[in-house]
């Protein structure tokens, strides 16, 4: 009796199967529908989170200064820069000093927020979608030492992808006054 | 000259040399967090100067020597030869820079009068001898970073100076065999313009910086003197630039005139630079227009 009711228990699952197999395969347009509202819903919070989290009286992390339109020449435009982050981290990554604040940070993200940073100071026809540099620091206990290596990584980044030194110059002196909201310690 | 070109050419080449060796060391250095732990960016504490201040070759600079941050301690030694058609000056010592505020510096100057001497009758190679305690204080401003404002740092020092040959001194007329000298300096580095420019104003007594004493027959108070520096960075481990010092002229019997170069520094590594500059220091005692090779080397942290 015993082995006939997980015989019966079987059979039934077995016919069962069928229709649960069937119940994805049917929804799969459905599924990939709502897979991508949740991913959507997320990313919208995601921005409302970082807009939360800004800071209003943080200073432009982006300005544009349409007349350093010929050093972002130098850099060989929007994609000499993206190139050049694809350097900028792996140096980043490579050097103690400042491994230990990009390691475990999206660097997919870093990277195209950098490029884009870069390109609006040189007047380049981009838009910035980072936060102000007061809010995307916070809290990373970053001192001088760390940004002053963090500018070496980047010059020696710039020097092995030829970009003239006095481009180079220009655009580190748009860049180092932000320490004064990247250095908190 | 051209024996004190040859001179200055084979020291050049040793301290290159030194340098060279040197590397290896700050190379090490670079991975261990110990040394070279100086965050301050590459050149940007300057050389040492004759009297052994942070700064270019004859002036003082605002900036506080060696790499250290405002939360680290750097320091750094140098060595520094200059060949003039009739004298030979030798100069070395070291600093210690605290937390980028404050700095501490001694040095030596030794000033070889070679036949000169001779004809003075002190003797051939008879040689002045002077210590040199400095101390600076960064006052205001950022020469590096605040690159959104035309403002320099500010810095106020003073040289404690004392030499060893009072017995001469006094018998060319000069009134001390030692004296402080009191400056103000303004750094800044125009990065846009890859640019350095620094002016200091020096209220001193010395006498061709002090070799020849203090205070004079002519005038024995203190004088307000301007020293300035501009250096154009060619890369970020190469500049050239120039400087002017003006100076008393306070003995009678030893005309003094104002003192310029022309230099390069180079920095192979971040512990160690090597500058060699043309030097024009002008009439001294009875020689006139001394001109030479000025070579020094640092090495620190």
């Amino acid at each position: 009796m015993n082995s006939l009711t997980r015989i019966a228990f079987a059979l039934l699952i077995a016919a069962s199967a069928p229709a649960f197999a069937q119940q994805p395969a049917v929804s799969a347009e459905e599924q990939a529908i709502l897979d991508e509202e949740a991913r959507l819903d997320a990313e919208e919070a995601a921005l409302d989170a970082s807009a939360n989290a800004s800071d209003p009286t943080a200073p432009n992390p982006a300005p544009a200064f349409p007349e350093l339109r010929p050093v972002l020449d130098d850099f060989g435009g929007e994609a000499g820069l993206a190139a050049l982050m694809e350097t900028f981290m792996a140096g980043l990554l490579a050097d103690p000093r400042t491994q230990p604040f990009f390691a475990n940070a999206d660097q997919v993200r870093v990277k195209r927020q950098l490029t884009e940073q870069f390109c609006v100071i040189l007047g380049g026809d981009c838009t910035y979608s980072g936060r102000d540099m007061r809010s995307s620091h916070k809290g990373q206990d970053i001192d001088r030492g760390h940004f002053n290596a963090l500018v070496e990584v980047l010059q020696v980044a710039m020097d092995k992808h030829g970009v003239p030194f006095r481009a180079q110059n220009k655009l580190l002196a748009k860049l180092a006054p932000m320490h004064r909201e990247i250095v908190t310690k | 000259m051209s024996r004190a070109l040859h001179t200055t050419l084979s020291t050049a080449l040793s301290l290159a040399m030194l340098a060279g060796s040197g590397a290896a060391f700050a190379q090490d250095a670079v991975d261990d967090d110990g040394l070279s732990a100086g965050g301050k960016l590459l050149l940007t504490g300057g050389v040492t100067q004759v009297e052994g201040s942070a700064g270019g070759g004859l002036t003082p600079w605002a900036v506080i020597g060696g790499y250290g941050t405002r939360d680290e301690i750097g320091a750094n030694a140098f060595y520094t030869q200059v060949n003039l058609d009739d004298y030979q000056l030798q100069s070395y010592g070291a600093l210690v820079g605290f937390y980028d505020r404050v700095e501490l510096s001694f040095s030596r100057q030794q000033f070889d009068t070679e036949r000169v001497g001779g004809a003075l009758g002190l003797g051939n190679g008879f040689t002045f001898t002077q210590d040199t305690i400095g101390v600076k204080v960064k006052v205001a401003g950022e020469a590096v970073l605040e690159q959104d404002s035309w403002l320099p740092q500010i810095a106020v020092g003073a040289q404690y100076k004392r030499n060893d040959q009072a017995a001469v001194l006094a018998f060319v007329g000069a009134q001390d065999d030692s004296g402080v000298d009191y400056y103000v300096s303004a750094t800044k580095l125009y990065l846009s313009q890859s640019l350095l420019l620094n002016g200091t104003v020096r209220f001193t007594r010395a006498n061709q910086f002090g070799i020849l004493g203090f205070g004079g027959d002519r005038n024995d108070s203190y004088r307000a003197q301007f020293e300035g520096s501009a250096a154009y960075l060619l890369t970020r481990n190469l500049a050239v630039g120039a400087e002017y010092r003006t100076k008393p002229d306070n003995l009678g019997i030893a005309g003094e005139d104002d003192a310029y170069d022309v230099f390069v520094a180079w920095a192979p590594y971040k512990n160690v630079s090597l500058t060699v500059a043309y030097v024009d220091l002008g009439n001294i005692v009875i020689r006139d227009d001394q001109r030479g090779v000025y070579a020094s080397l640092q090495v620190g942290f």
